[in-house]
């Protein structure tokens, strides 16, 4: 059986709440079964809105959406059958964690032996076996947040929402639990969506990272790609960490522009730069600038050093280059030990495919 | 284990538990301090009058004190059959004393109270007494009526003795203490106050229904709205607290008199016709409308914080996992209300049974409560010693309440804001 590559679709929705400020512009949004897709981006950016509208919480002012090919907007939402993990985690604290998870099943009329071996292979799903009788205010965080995945897993649903579930944990706890939902997803293929302003979260765990910003989908691609290769300078800003230099196009040719930025010229990948006289920014990854560059490099400045930061495993180097004081370098700890001093003036290097001219900011 | 047992100490070598206990007294003193005024001021305007109604509810001390021989000397009687020469002549001394200090009278109305008759026959030894002769008391006493030949009527003077009766509950029971020492219940036509008492708890119960029918949708309106109307919404549900009693009540009298405006509208509306407007006052009804809106607030406020802390995605969680929203409701929503509507049910429930201004004016004979009747005895019949009696009944009723609730829902699950 091949999975479907349209079992969520989002077609043309829009959303408003006040009938002034359209909150989601726009959306079209294909989700295939079984992907792990991610809803990114700062808050306001209509992703919870989304989710919601997916959920059954909201309706679409326009549009509409699809779960299977039937359209969903007029069935409530109890009878959507999509799982769903709050961000508080939404767990009912009068009832223990075994009649949390039993609530979906009994309200589906499961026998009492299917009800009992499904809250028992969804606690051990989640490492919570034995829990059955405690109440939820008797869990750590990390805990009820377990609770919470499985009693949205617990009757099976085809599709999961989460809504920044992992929000209220510590960092360490945060990193764990992302493992674990990847696990569980990777597991059970069960179709998620995800929804976070953390990135660092959004590219852990997810097939596909759809980043939103001001209502509409900027982006929708593989974690590496975001990355790697951010098709608008919002995108370069809010995924990682981006060097940019704002300039104006001179001329493109054969893959390559040359921009102008201030008094000096760099040569960077067009991106969406189509022709002479173009306003630009161009966007740098950290670790694609190298100092004093072995290989030949076909732009080649001098900056000062202005700060060191010292990260453990790396070194932070702020560097003052092409008249932007916020050049940041990402020097490993483990390479030999270059002259990296304050005040130091070093020769700085990259390609110009990995500096990519987009639209301007 | 020997130093498990082993005493703490400071650094400086003093017990750890001696340590803490100086080191906190001051401040203990200092809460104490604190406290102090209101604690006086309970003790003073609370505990006090509590108890002073408490020993006026049982204090039986007049005629122990207006006949003090006449009970020394009632003391080696048996009670069976008349009493003696001394018990006679001892009457007759004390009547006279009371007779000089013009005080005879009130114990003809006590005694009267306890044997029917009682005050006929001392009027006419109040008369006769003047010529009476030196000694044989008794002859001369039994002489003047055939009720001082009735020993039922000296039994009854010895049942006044103690200093102290509780005869004014048993009255509140509908209940008295029969010539044999038995508590008997009064004929079945004079019970007029276990009727009250019964009124008083259906209109209670009744109200405090009412009051959570109608407050538990408001208070969940007002804890959902958004900000701006739900404040306006609280002004509605407080606008009746600041505004008088009475004025609420006599407002009320106009709206539901029978030329009143409700009764209007049902006519204007064809439900009624002109010459049958239905009473709404003066009798149960009103008293329900009206005590219903006043105590309206009382529910809807406890209610309403309770629900202000219910997250709203509580119930989107119960919905997504598949419960209607009925069940939602019932299942997720309704039980966390619990402690509110134990609080609010608790609260009105409370004052409705001690409520008094609102049955006394919209009430009428019909709708009137065990706390008019408290009234009535402390305002035209002056015994306020049975008005006491029946006001630490109800506190007694309150304080059951109170237990009942306890077992039932605990006490400690009460949320009053």
């Amino acid at each position: 059986m091949s999975k479907k590559t349209e079992f969520v679709k989002f077609d043309k929705v829009d959303k408003s709440y006040d009938g002034k400020i359209l909150v989601v512009k726009d959306l079209n949004l294909d989700i295939a079964e079984g992907e792990f897709i991610t809803m990114l981006g700062p808050s306001g950016s209509g992703k919870t809105t989304c989710l919601m509208m997916l959920a059954g919480f909201e309706t679409p002012t326009n549009g509409e959406i699809y779960l299977d090919a039937n359209p969903i907007s007029n069935i409530p939402p109890h009878k959507r059958g999509i799982g769903m993990v709050f961000q508080n985690y939404a767990l009912f604290p009068h009832m223990t964690v075994y009649e949390n998870l039993a609530f979906p099943l009994r309200v589906r009329k499961f026998s009492k032996e299917e009800t009992d071996k499904k809250v028992d292979k969804a606690l051990s799903m989640v490492s919570l076996s034995g829990f059955e009788n405690r109440m939820p205010g008797q869990l750590s965080g990390g805990q009820q947040q377990r609770v919470a995945v499985a009693r949205a897993l617990v009757f099976d649903p085809a599709v999961v929402l989460m809504d920044e579930p992992l929000g209220a944990l510590d960092k360490n706890l945060r990193e764990s639990m992302q493992y674990e939902i990847k696990h569980i997803h990777e597991s059970i293929g069960v179709t998620v969506v995800y929804v976070t302003h953390d990135q660092s979260e959004a590219l852990t765990m997810s097939n596909r990272i759809a980043v939103f910003n001001d209502g509409k989908v900027q982006q929708l691609s593989s974690p590496d790609k975001l990355y790697e290769e951010p098709v608008n300078s919002f995108v370069a800003e809010f995924i990682g960490e981006n060097n940019r230099f704002d300039g104006e196009v001179l001329d493109v040719s054969n893959g390559v522009c040359k921009v102008k930025i201030g008094q000096e010229e760099i040569l960077a990948n067009p991106i969406s730069v189509k022709s002479k006289g173009e306003k630009t920014t161009v966007s740098i990854r950290p670790e694609r600038a190298l100092i004093n560059p072995k290989d030949k490099m076909d732009n080649n400045h001098k900056g000062k050093i202005e700060e060191v930061i010292y990260h453990g495993d790396h070194t932070r180097v702020r560097i003052n280059l092409l008249d932007n004081s916020g050049f940041i370098l990402k020097v490993p700890n483990s390479s030999q030990n270059l002259d990296i001093k304050l005040g130091n003036e070093i020769n700085i290097g990259w390609n110009s495919q990995d500096a990519r001219a987009l639209d301007p900011k | 284990m020997s130093s498990e047992t082993q005493k703490i100490l400071t650094t400086d070598g003093i017990p750890l538990e001696e340590s803490l206990k100086k080191a906190e007294k001051k401040n203990k003193i200092k809460a104490f301090l604190l406290v102090a005024p209101l604690l006086l001021f309970i003790i003073i305007t609370y505990i006090f009058p509590i108890g002073e109604m408490f020993t006026r509810s049982i204090d039986d001390r007049m005629v122990t004190n207006m006949l003090p021989k006449t009970f020394k000397a009632m003391e080696t009687w048996d009670g069976k059959e008349l009493p003696s020469e001394e018990v006679f002549a001892s009457f007759l001394s004390d009547y006279r004393a009371l007779a000089e200090k013009k005080e005879h009278g009130k114990l003809g109305q006590r005694l009267n109270k306890e044997k029917n008759g009682f005050n006929t026959i001392l009027k006419k030894l109040f008369r006769k007494m003047k010529k009476f002769e030196e000694g044989n008391a008794k002859e001369q006493i039994m002489a003047i009526h055939k009720r001082f030949r009735d020993v039922k009527y000296w039994q009854a003077i010895k049942r006044t003795a103690p200093p102290y009766t509780m005869g004014k509950y048993l009255k509140g029971m509908d209940m008295y203490l029969n010539e044999d020492n038995k508590i008997v219940q009064v004929e079945e036509d004079r019970r007029i106050h276990r009727i009250l008492w019964l009124r008083t708890l259906e209109v209670a119960f009744f109200v405090t229904l009412f009051c959570f029918l109608m407050g538990y949708p408001i208070a969940h309106l007002l804890a959902t709205l958004p900000m701006k109307y739900s404040n306006l919404l609280m002004i509605c549900v407080l606008l009746p607290f600041w505004t008088s009693l009475l004025v609420r009540t006599a407002s009320w009298m106009i709206l539901l008199q029978q030329q009143g405006i409700v009764n209007d509208f049902f006519v204007w509306i064809g439900l009624v016709t002109d010459d049958n407007r239905p009473e709404m006052m003066y009798n149960k009804t009103g008293t329900y409308v009206a005590m219903t809106q006043i105590l309206l607030p009382f529910m809807v406020l406890p209610l309403y914080s309770v629900m202000k802390t219910i997250s709203p995605s509580l119930m989107r969680a119960g919905k997504s996992l598949g419960g209607t929203p009925f069940v939602a409701f019932w299942k997720v929503y309704f039980p966390l209300t619990v402690p509110g509507i134990g609080a609010g049910c608790l609260l009105v429930f409370i004052l409705a049974i001690g409520y008094y201004i609102t049955p006394a004016l919209v009430g009428g004979a019909s709708g009137t409560l065990i706390s008019n009747q408290i009234a009535y005895h402390m305002k035209a019949t002056l015994d306020w010693s049975f008005a006491s009696a029946m006001g630490l009944m109800l506190l007694t009723g309150v304080l059951v309440v109170y237990w009942i609730y306890n077992k039932l829902v605990g006490i400690d699950n009460i949320k009053l804001g």
